[in-house]
Parts: C-alpha cells; sequence; structure tokens
C-alpha cells in the first residue's frame, strides 16, 4: 500500500474535506453561485457596454456628419475668394480644429486620398498633440477607394502634450473619418474626427466595480446561508452520531435531547425510540444471561453437595468391598466406577454451560507450551502405557511462548492427546507424536495419531457436542464426549485456531493454534494443518 | 492459638461447618475412620460459639450457609483466632475461590473431592502439631523482624505480631533459607503440603495476607519480595 506522502496539512484539510458535509456543502453552493454570477456579471457588463458605445456612435456619427456638411457648406462659400489650396485646406481645418478643442474631439485632415502617402507622412494637418497613428490604417485604406461614403471604427487615442513631447496618453475613442472635395483642386481629401470615450469608459468602470462588489457580497451571503442552513441540518446529526457512539460504547442511557416538532425533532424521537427498545432487549439478555449465569451456579451447587456425599460413601464401601462377597464387592466397584464418569460429565456439563453464558474468564500469563505439553504427556503416560501407546515429543528445541490461560491450555492439550490415545491403533501403529511450532506472532502444537482416522466431512464435525465417530463403536475411554467442544470453546476463548485433519486408515492431525500476544489477531499457524508424512491426496480438505 | 488436643487417641479435633445433614454426618464417618474426632454445627451463626467450647485443630467451613454467610464466618474466626480453615465450595469460580482466600481460609477444596483429598488437606493443616517441638530456642531474623522458631511467633523491636500458623509457615520456609528463590509450587508443597501442582492462587493470595500484616509498606515489601516470574524469595536481613 505504497501512496503517495502528502505534508500533514494537505492530510488534514483532505480529511476535513472528507468528514465535513457543512465544508463540502458550503464549497459546492459557492462555486456554482461564482459561476452563475460571473455569467450573470458578465452579460450585464457586456449589454452595459453595448448600450453606452452603441448612443454615443450614434452621437459621434450625427455630429461627424453635421461638420463635414458644415464644412462643405464653408468650402463651398469660400469657393471664389480664395484659390490657393492650402489656403483653402487651413480655411477648412482651422474652424473645426477649433472647435474640437472646445467639445472634446481631435481632427485629422489628411492630403488628398489619392496621393497614396500614408498619414503620418506628414500630410496632414491636426489637432495639436495628437498622435497620428490614432487613426487606424484600414480606415485610412477604406477612405482612399474611390467613392469611398464616411465610416467609422474604434481606435485608442495617443496624445502628447500641447508641445509634442512628454509621454503620450492612450485613451479609447471612436475615429470617423469623411471624405471632403477640396473646390481648390478637385481631389478628395480624408476629414477624421476622433472623439474619446472617456466618460462611457469611466461609467463602464464604475458598473464594473459595482457589480463585482455586488458579487463578493452575494457570495459572502450565500456562503453564510448555505452554512446556517447546513449547520442546522448537521449539528443534530453529529449529536445523533455522538450519541450512537455513546450508545456502541455501552452507555445505554444516551439519548437525543428533542426540541421542536420538526423533521429533525422527530428524527431525534425515533432515534431514541430505537435506543430504548435496544436498551430493553440488551437489558432482557444481560437479565436471561443472569439468570442462566445463577441457575447453572444454583445447579452446581445443588448437585455437587449430595454428589459429595454419595463419592464419600461410596468410597466407604469401595474400601470395604474386601469385606463384602464377591457379588456386592463388584457392584461396589461399579459403583465407584461408574460415579468417577458422571463426576466427570457433570463437570464438564457445567464447564459447556459456564461457556454457554459467557461466564468462562481467562487468567493471561505467558506460557511455554512446551513445558505444557511434557506436563500432559507425563500425566497421560499410565493411559497411553495401559493402552500399549507411546507418545513422543517433537519440539524444535526452542521456547514456544503464548500468551494464555495455563488451566484452559493445559485441558485443551489433554484433551487432544487422550483423544489421540484413545484413537489411536496399538496393532498398526501405537505412536504418537506431539509436534510443536512458533513463529513471531502464533505457537501452535499438533497431535498426530496413526489410528482409523476420519472421514471426508468429519473433521469439522469432532467439535461437535456428544458427537461420535462410530455410533456402534463402543466408547473405550470413558470420555464424556464434550471433550473436544470444551478444548475449543476454550480455544475461541484465546481467539486461537483448533482444527482437525484426518483420513481413513491414515489416522488424524489435531492442530492447536495460540496468538502470541492476546492483540494481535492470527493470521498464519506456523505448524501445518495436513501432517508432512501423507502424501497430498486428490480433493483433500482445505487446509489453512 | 489453640489448646492442645486433650484426647491423646485422636489425631486431631475437626469443626465441621455444613448445613447438609447428610454430608455433614459422611463426613463425621470418614473422619472417624481417619482417626480424627468431629464435632457438626449447621448454622453459620453458631459456628463461633462451637469454635469456643469445641476447641478444634482445624475448622471445615461450608461457604453457603445459613444463619450466617460462610465468608463472614470465616472473617469472625480469623478475627480471634488463627486457627487453620478449609473452605468447602460447591463453586469452582475463580470469584468465589479468591474472596474465600481473602477473607482468612487457609485452602479449600472444592466439592464433589474424595475423601482422600480432604482428609490430605486436614493432614497438611494440622500436621505441624504433631512435629515434635525443637530441643533448643532457635530464632531467625528477616528484615528487622525476629522469628522465634520453638515459641511460633514473629515479634518486631520485641512487639509480637500475631500471624496464623499457615502465615508463619510460610514466613519461616522463605526465612529459612533467604539466598533461594521459593516458586509457587514449591510454597505449594512445602507449605501446604501439596504432592501434585495445585492452584497457585493459594500462594498469591497467602503472600498478600503476610505482607499486609510484616510489611511497613505492603506497597514495597521488604521481607516477602517478588522474583518476576519466578517466585518469591525472603528480603535481606
Amino acid at each position: 500500500m505504497a501512496r503517495p506522502r502528502t505534508p500533514g496539512g494537505v492530510r488534514r484539510a483532505l480529511t476535513f474535506w472528507r468528514r465535513s458535509v457543512q465544508a463540502r456543502v458550503v464549497a459546492s453552493t459557492l462555486v456554482l453561485s461564482a459561476v452563475v454570477i460571473t455569467a450573470v456579471g458578465w452579460f450585464l457588463l457586456q449589454q452595459t457596454r453595448d448600450g453606452l458605445l452603441s448612443n454615443r456612435v450614434d452621437a459621434v456619427v450625427t455630429e461627424a456628419a453635421g461638420e463635414t456638411n458644415e464644412a462643405e457648406l464653408r468650402l463651398e462659400a469660400t469657393l471664389r475668394t480664395e484659390v490657393d489650396i492650402t489656403r483653402q485646406i487651413q480655411d477648412l481645418a482651422r474652424p473645426i480644429i477649433a472647435r474640437g478643442e472646445t467639445r472634446g474631439f481631435s481632427v485629422v485632415l489628411a492630403g488628398p486620398v489619392d496621393d497614396e502617402v500614408p498619414l503620418t507622412g506628414g500630410n496632414a494637418d491636426s489637432s495639436a498633440g495628437l498622435d497620428l497613428s490614432s487613426v487606424p490604417v484600414t480606415l485610412e485604406q477604406r477612405l482612399e477607394e474611390p467613392g469611398a461614403t464616411p465610416a467609422w471604427t474604434y481606435t485608442s487615442i495617443l496624445t502628447r502634450g500641447a508641445d509634442g513631447a512628454g509621454t503620450p496618453t492612450r485613451t479609447p475613442g471612436i475615429v470617423v473619418g469623411s471624405p471632403i472635395r477640396l473646390p481648390a483642386d478637385g481631389r478628395t481629401y480624408a476629414l477624421y474626427l476622433l472623439f474619446p470615450l472617456d466618460e462611457q469608459a469611466e461609467t463602464l468602470d464604475l458598473v464594473t466595480r459595482a457589480l463585482l462588489t455586488a458579487a463578493v457580497l452575494l457570495l459572502v451571503l450565500v456562503a453564510g446561508i448555505t452554512w446556517l442552513v447546513t449547520r442546522q441540518v448537521v449539528t443534530p446529526v453529529r449529536m445523533a452520531r455522538q450519541v450512537a457512539e455513546r450508545l456502541a460504547a455501552g452507555k445505554l442511557t444516551e439519548r437525543l435531547r428533542v426540541t421542536g416538532e420538526d423533521d429533525l425533532a422527530r428524527l431525534a424521537m425515533s432515534f431514541n425510540q430505537m435506543a430504548t427498545n435496544l436498551q430493553r432487549q440488551i437489558r432482557q439478555l444481560e437479565e436471561l444471561s443472569r439468570v442462566q449465569r445463577r441457575f447453572v451456579s444454583d445447579v452446581s451447587h445443588e448437585l455437587r453437595t449430595p454428589l459429595t456425599t454419595v463419592r464419600m460413601a461410596v468410597d466407604v464401601l469401595h474400601d470395604a468391598r474386601a469385606t463384602f462377597d464377591p457379588v456386592t464387592g463388584r457392584a461396589a466397584e461399579l459403583l465407584q466406577h461408574e460415579l468417577d464418569r458422571f463426576e466427570t460429565l457433570l463437570g464438564d456439563l457445567l464447564e459447556i454451560s459456564r461457556f454457554d453464558a459467557g461466564a468462562a474468564q481467562l487468567d493471561l500469563d505467558d506460557v511455554n507450551l512446551a513445558d505444557v505439553v511434557r506436563r500432559v504427556v507425563e500425566s497421560t503416560r499410565p493411559l497411553a502405557d495401559q493402552r500399549g501407546v507411546s507418545i513422543l515429543i517433537e519440539d524444535g528445541g526452542q521456547p514456544c511462548l503464548a500468551e494464555a490461560d495455563v488451566r484452559r491450555v493445559e485441558r485443551i492439550v489433554r484433551n487432544l492427546v487422550t483423544n489421540a490415545i484413545d484413537h489411536a491403533d496399538p496393532a498398526h501403529d501405537p505412536s504418537i507424536v506431539v509436534r510443536l511450532g512458533a513463529s513471531a506472532t502464533a505457537s501452535a502444537i499438533a497431535v498426530r495419531d496413526y489410528g482409523v482416522g476420519l472421514q471426508p466431512g468429519e473433521s469439522a464435525m469432532v467439535f461437535n457436542r456428544f458427537w461420535r465417530a462410530d455410533p456402534a463403536r463402543a466408547r473405550t475411554s470413558g470420555g464424556t464426549g464434550l471433550g473436544l467442544a470444551i478444548a475449543v470453546e476454550d480455544t475461541h476463548l484465546h481467539g486461537g485456531w483448533l482444527q482437525a485433519w484426518g483420513r481413513p486408515g491414515e489416522g488424524a492431525q489435531f492442530r492447536l493454534t495460540l496468538p502470541r500476544t492476546s492483540a494481535v489477531p492470527l493470521r498464519r499457524s506456523p505448524l501445518t494443518l495436513e501432517p508432512d508424512d501423507v502424501r497430498p491426496a486428490r480433493g483433500s480438505e482445505p487446509v489453512r | 492459638m489453640t489448646e492442645p488436643s486433650n484426647d491423646l487417641a485422636t489425631n486431631g479435633r475437626v469443626l465441621v461447618v455444613d448445613d447438609d445433614a447428610a454430608l455433614a454426618e459422611m463426613l463425621s464417618i470418614v473422619l472417624r475412620q481417619e482417626g480424627f474426632d468431629s464435632f457438626t454445627v449447621a448454622r453459620g451463626d453458631l459456628a463461633l460459639a462451637a469454635l469456643r467450647d469445641y476447641k478444634p485443630d482445624v475448622v471445615l467451613l461450608d461457604l453457603m450457609l445459613p444463619g450466617r454467610d460462610g465468608i463472614d464466618v470465616c472473617k469472625e474466626i480469623r478475627a480471634e483466632s488463627g486457627i487453620p480453615i478449609v473452605m468447602l465450595t460447591a463453586k469452582g469460580d475463580t470469584v468465589d475461590i479468591v474472596v474465600g482466600l481473602e477473607s482468612g481460609a487457609d485452602d479449600y477444596v472444592v466439592k464433589p473431592f474424595k475423601p482422600k483429598e480432604l482428609v490430605a488437606r486436614i493432614r497438611a493443616r494440622v500436621r505441624r502439631k504433631d512435629a515434635a517441638a525443637p530441643e533448643h530456642a532457635e530464632t531467625i531474623d528477616v528484615g528487622d523482624l525476629v522469628i522465634d522458631v520453638a515459641g511460633h511467633s514473629v515479634s518486631r523491636l520485641g512487639e509480637p505480631i500475631g500471624l496464623t500458623p499457615l502465615e508463619f509457615d510460610l514466613l519461616l520456609c522463605l526465612a529459612r533459607k533467604p539466598w533461594q528463590v521459593f516458586t509457587r509450587e514449591m510454597l505449594l508443597e512445602s507449605v501446604w503440603g501439596y504432592r501434585h501442582a495445585a492452584d497457585t492462587r493459594l500462594v498469591n493470595v497467602h503472600v498478600q495476607r503476610l505482607r499486609s500484616k510484616v510489611e511497613h509498606d505492603p506497597e514495597h515489601p521488604e521481607i516477602v519480595l517478588t522474583v518476576r516470574g519466578v517466585g518469591y524469595k525472603a528480603g535481606k536481613v
């Protein structure tokens, strides 16, 4: 699981993002509103600009037409009195320039259009300080065409100080070009009037600023509203989460506070209802379990006291059996023997019911399984000798540690070993092998016998209570039929595994695996469930 | 301490406190066979009077009793006498046994027990009485304690400390070999007389009780030291 490392701050932010519905809702609302507001603002701005400009263009074109007309009229009037071209041009340009200065527009009168001399060639009269490059070349070319009509276009007006020095200032503007026919030489001149759009630009700036301010305020408002609304929804949810967590932790009396009658209040009410029902159910189960435990304890006491009396009476009879006649003596022997069985069975039953009631408790300690195995093998040796069975311990020499309840583990191992002794076949192979294995996380014991083995599918059933491999077969060891069931309960109490392997005619192996420490769950066992000394079979049962 | 038994023909006197008439009678039969004299009380609240009256060597005490709970009876007896107490309990559960031991019982047997097992427990408790007193006065020092072996008493700076015979045996066992670490199993064998492995909680509980009497600060023992993972040993002289 190699994931790219992210800095702590980023990771915290991402975690916050993943965990907080509120943050996500607020953020997505903000993004959406920003998109909509931008679109609307852009559209409004566009409309305003277009309106402003088209008004201005109309006015400018009308004014330019007026100026041109007036100039033409004036030229007609001076036609007869003046024939000098330069004078005539000056007469034409000056009044317009003068009026331009007072009315705020600039004027360029360019030399005859069929000269094909560019405007900047110096052959032009213009308002003071106006840079001639303010007139776009496209407009110039358009007026150079024969029979051209007045035309306008947008431009940026470049002006310098009155003396032509200083840094040029650039303002947006409209330039209107009109062809004028000069009567003196009969050639067409181009008259350009340049109107600045200062006012419109200012208005537009104003509108833009207003729109921007409005947008920001609107976004803040939207964010605030979303935050408030989600908070109203999320806060009860968060409280419900906290209460649910506390309920889960076992504090069954925790409840949500219900205020009002809205949906959230009803959610809280339903939640509380659920908690109350849960609490009642759990109380009931606890009560049942308590009654069960109490019953087991009572049965235990009530049965054990008379059993003790019987036990002692039987022992007295048994000790005195030599003085009885043979029949009574044998009866005393049988009584003694069966009472032992009865006691073991009662003990096992009580143990099982203690597991069922959940009353079994672990008394954990560091246990060396090798010691346990040696103790058990030592204590079962009389039984093994009696059956003609030999027990071999194979340990790797290293300690085989587990955090376990030594009493229970010893009981498990004793159950496994006596079970193996019971099922070993002295006529065929009288040996039993107890193997030990350890890894960093687990320790295991495997008990192998070479007896009749298990039929397919039986390896899961051997742990059932009172299960018998062959109902017709006599029980030989006087086991209660609960031994392996208790062993499996003991194992589960430790968080361990108890598994069986077996094959007809090849014997069986029981493997106990315990975690090294109770906190770490088991992953795999240090020993294989299927013994190494058997050939792998087709269709063998799955082996973990 | 009780007086030595007047009846030298018996191995000892046993007070049986049990409400089950059949069991109590059976117990007296078995005890008589084994050479013990016995007296039976059926109610918990009569136990203390019987103890004063009968002066037994050992008390066999059932934990579930009418009149007064066995645990309370145990505490009452302990309050005035160090007489050995063996609990009879029907519950093999951890808690009951530990509570019983903590209230002052020396040992316990879980029902149903074999008569031989019970007799072995009783013998182990009265055994010390049969042991001949040592000829010469022997004293052992452990920490600032002085153990008078013959007098069965322990004192600190001349002040006697009241220990039950079992606690005395436990302390003496440790103090006799201060260089040796005793495992719980070794102590069970030499103090309680168990031949094979038994419940090591017996040792834990009694070491706690002993410490609460002889240590200046039971949280930081100086007389009975714990050797982690092994057992106990006596502190420096």
